[in-house]
């Protein structure tokens, strides 16, 4: 008989995961980091920090990639932790059965990249833009048209696993991750599809990247020691910590898994999602939105709040993030948000941004398989304000059956999914 | 006719032609066609301008207006447009169950600040901490959010309350194809009954020249439609194009007692490495599957580069009357496929397709019945739709 779900349709399991953050390469060497507590941010080597105020950040920097750019970085560790995901579901890593989602952030130019254009075209008192077409037209640098679309990345990862059709390049800015399994969850349930590759990755620490971040007042400014910085539900959490990082998934229909023998990671049996229309990077003061998004993951997966045993917290460290969150888990959870333990994975990995709805999709199916949950680390001033469970500093040992992951972006981007540990 | 089918019921199309459908209509009607050019600005490039827009008219606050950048206003005001256009605009019960795929690239730079670092970076001792220190003090603080590709997605739920939900696709053109296609299979399988699908692009702006000028992309010889230009030499003419569709059901639209401008049958998109013969072999398979009547007209999205003369010569083949929307609007990036499917929709809405836009394109004075609307992006990817009329 074929398994679906409360609304008749297919279930949705993951059979391969793989990933790539600040605390290590593969899923072995995160778990155990992560549920020891062990922090991936550091001081910033990759560009000179002198003058900011804030000069720490989850980078990745053992992993070669050419050009040296961000978007360089970025697919070659989406590729790494697809590579991983797709040998542990046992497909071949060039013939993956089915179309790619992949949550990428905007691709841009660098400056050295436009310095070295304008170097070409001779200019020497004025560099502009009328320069940098003269350099442009020599052809030198050609191979940087292709590297610089948002296109790039797909078609590199779609010639690379062989996946179906036309690859999608989503990007909701801090659920990005998060939507990206989303979009292959629908596809698997509108039948176009058995299997999806779902991947969230992320190497935006540039010198301007973290500028932008830094003038918008969003980043944690304790660079001394640097792994104490991210401190999420804290008092005296002062923001996020940018990070790079990448999580891979493969999506498939539990029947078509059950029949080729794979193995089962966990079920994802629920996506809920709300556009805040409040302000750009403000949540509504109500909370509404983010309260309707979990509603609509807990109702898409035919759940009670109940059954919900476990929350990985979006729980940047900015003020005003977990003081929205707290409130809205509040608000689905009543009495109980107390009692339910909520972590935050970014007190360790930092924020991984584009990377993060996958990666925590990922550590939320590992709490559930190995009956572990980790802890918020860097938890030392309890915010009176945010009465949770947050699993404070060390892991944890429970029984987790179902798991609620938050994802809440700039622009009103509100995304939760709702995991399973096995079928329902 | 199904309940499920995808209708189009409001269209915001802003362009060098204009503003809104008639606008189009006319400028596409009056033979022979003349399009609206900018030789001047950036030379060598021809660009074809964005139409004087009031924006009051669709972002009303002036605070909304400070926070973007052009290529999000475009955005916004076409939106607008869709939503009214479609009777959804100012419904807060609709709009909250409005679901959104927007098709977006990147956000303009501050090109004064790119221009004086570049003029200056070379000559500092210490290029790197100069550099933070002018990128702190010169960077407008919110300038990023102004870039970011998913805010404009974000400024049209801030402008207009779309709240349903709210995706951005990037991907240059295979992004707005995947928009319309992936709104389209949600509206069939009944995740969603009302979609606001688009985008919109900013032709003004040097960083974007640049950035296709190092593939050689870009057209230097002076503008020419695309047939003609294909001849001498090819090239894109990149032109500031916005646009938003209002996908919903045939349910839907007419428990709302809307009239609909055409049907989406079907939306298609794969890729290939592009070695010759790769991007037609898609056509083929993607024109098989949508299966076309034999009265079927043919819209193209062609940039002028990359592969457009095996697109020209893969449409030749198919005998049948064409027209390059990108000859009317320019090329529109990540709006080039919504505001051809615009076109096509309003042709069927109008029951004749509009007159040619050059020699090479036949004239069709029969009844309109199907169009296809072709887009294979200027590097990779192949798309294409077929519209019914409604």
């Amino acid at each position: 008989m074929a398994h679906t779900d409360h609304s008749g349709r297919p279930v949705v399991a993951v059979t391969g995961m793989g990933m790539v953050t600040s605390l290590g390469q593969g899923i072995t060497d995160n778990w155990t980091r992560l549920t020891a507590g062990r922090s991936g941010i550091r001081r910033i080597t990759r560009f000179p920090t002198d003058g900011l105020k804030t000069t720490i950040a989850g980078t990745i920097d053992a992993i070669a990639h050419e050009p040296p750019t961000s978007a360089a970085l970025g697919l070659r560790i989406a590729e790494l932790a697809a590579e991983e995901a797709v040998a542990a579901a046992g497909f071949r890593q060039d013939d993956v059965p089915g179309p790619l989602f992949l949550g990428f952030p905007p691709v841009e130019f660098e400056w050295p990249q436009r310095q070295a254009i304008g170097a070409a075209s001779g200019a020497n008192d004025h560099v502009g833009y009328t320069d940098l077409f003269r350099g442009a037209a020599t052809g030198r640098f050609a191979p940087m048209h292709a590297q610089t679309l948002f296109a790039y990345a797909p078609e590199m990862l779609a010639d690379r696993f062989g996946t179906r059709g036309s690859p999608i390049v989503t990007s909701t800015a801090c659920a990005t991750g998060a939507t990206a399994i989303q979009l292959g969850v629908e596809a698997i349930r509108r039948g176009e599809t058995s299997v999806a590759l779902c991947i969230g990755a992320d190497a935006s620490v540039t010198q301007e990247a973290l500028i932008r971040f830094s003038l918008l007042s969003a980043l944690s400014q304790s660079n001394d020691p640097p792994e104490q910085a991210a401190k999420p539900f804290s008092a005296n959490r002062d923001g996020f910590v940018m990070a790079e990082g990448a999580g891979a998934l493969v999506l498939e229909e539990l029947d078509h898994a059950l029949a080729r023998g794979a193995t089962i990671f966990g079920i994802v049996e629920g996506c809920g999602e709300r556009a805040d229309g409040f302000h750009r990077t403000r949540s509504s003061p109500d909370g509404a939105p983010i309260i309707t998004c979990i509603r609509a993951a807990l109702a898409d997966a035919g759940v009670a709040p109940e059954a919900i045993g476990y929350i990985n917290a979006h729980g940047t460290g900015t003020p005003e993030n977990d003081r929205m969150e707290h409130q809205c888990v509040s608000a689905v959870f009543g009495d109980r948000a107390q009692h339910l333990p909520i972590s935050s994975n970014k007190s360790m990995i930092g924020h991984t941004l584009s990377a993060a709805g996958a990666v925590e999709a990922i550590f939320s199916l590992l709490t559930m398989r190995n009956g572990r949950i980790p802890p918020t680390i860097n938890h030392f001033v309890p915010d009176p304000a945010i009465p949770l469970d947050v699993v404070p500093n060390v892991a944890r040992d429970a029984d987790v059956a179902r798991t609620l992951s938050n994802s809440f972006g700039f622009g009103g981007q509100d995304v939760s999914l709702v995991l399973a540990r096995e079928p329902a | 006719m199904s309940d499920r089918d995808a209708l189009i019921t409001g269209i915001g199309l802003i362009s060098s032609l204009g503003e809104g459908l008639d606008a189009h209509w006319d400028a596409l009607n009056a033979p022979p066609f003349a399009p609206v050019l900018d030789a001047e600005s950036y030379p060598p490039f021809t660009l074809h301008p964005m139409t004087k827009l009031e924006l009051d008219r669709q972002i009303p606050k002036r605070g909304d207006q400070r926070q973007m950048e052009t290529w999000q206003r475009l955005g916004v005001y076409a939106a607008g447009l869709a939503l009214q256009e479609a009777g959804v605009k100012g419904d807060a019960e609709l709009l909250g169950r409005t679901h959104m795929i927007v098709s977006a690239g990147g956000g303009e730079r501050d090109v004064a600040v790119d221009e004086a670092v570049l003029s200056e970076i070379g000559k500092q001792p210490d290029p790197g901490t100069w550099l933070n220190e002018r990128l702190m003090s010169d960077l407008r603080p919110t300038l990023f959010l102004a870039q970011l590709s998913n805010l404009m997605a974000g400024n049209i739920s801030i402008v207009h309350g779309v709240t349903g939900s709210s995706r951005t696709f990037m991907g240059e053109e295979l992004g707005g194809v995947d928009a319309v296609r992936v709104a389209c299979a949600r509206l069939a399988a009944g995740q969603g009954d009302l979609f606001l699908v688009g985008g919109a692009y900013n032709a003004a702006r040097p960083d974007v020249h640049m950035h296709l000028a190092l593939g050689g992309a870009m057209r230097t010889r002076g503008w020419a439609p695309l047939h003609a230009r294909m001849h001498d030499g090819g090239g894109t003419a990149l032109g500031s194009v916005g646009c938003f569709l209002v996908i919903e059901s045939r349910a839907h639209a007419a428990a709302r007692g809307v009239t609909p401008l055409a049907r989406i049958a079907g939306v298609q998109a794969d890729r290939s490495r592009r070695r010759p013969g790769e991007a037609a072999a898609n056509a083929d398979r993607q024109w098989q599957a949508l299966s076309p009547s034999s009265d079927a007209v043919i819209l193209t999205a062609a940039s002028g580069a990359g592969a457009t003369e095996e697109e020209l010569a893969w449409l030749d083949a198919r005998g049948r009357p064409t027209r390059a929307t990108t000859t009317a609007l320019g090329h529109g990036i990540e709006a080039t496929f919504p505001a051809a499917l615009a076109l096509g929709a309003l042709a069927l809405s109008r029951g004749h397709l509009f007159a040619p836009l050059e020699d090479a394109e036949a004239p069709f004075a029969e009844e309109l019945r199907q169009v296809v609307v072709n887009c294979w992006g200027h590097w990779r990817g192949e798309g294409m739709a077929l519209l019914a009329a409604a």
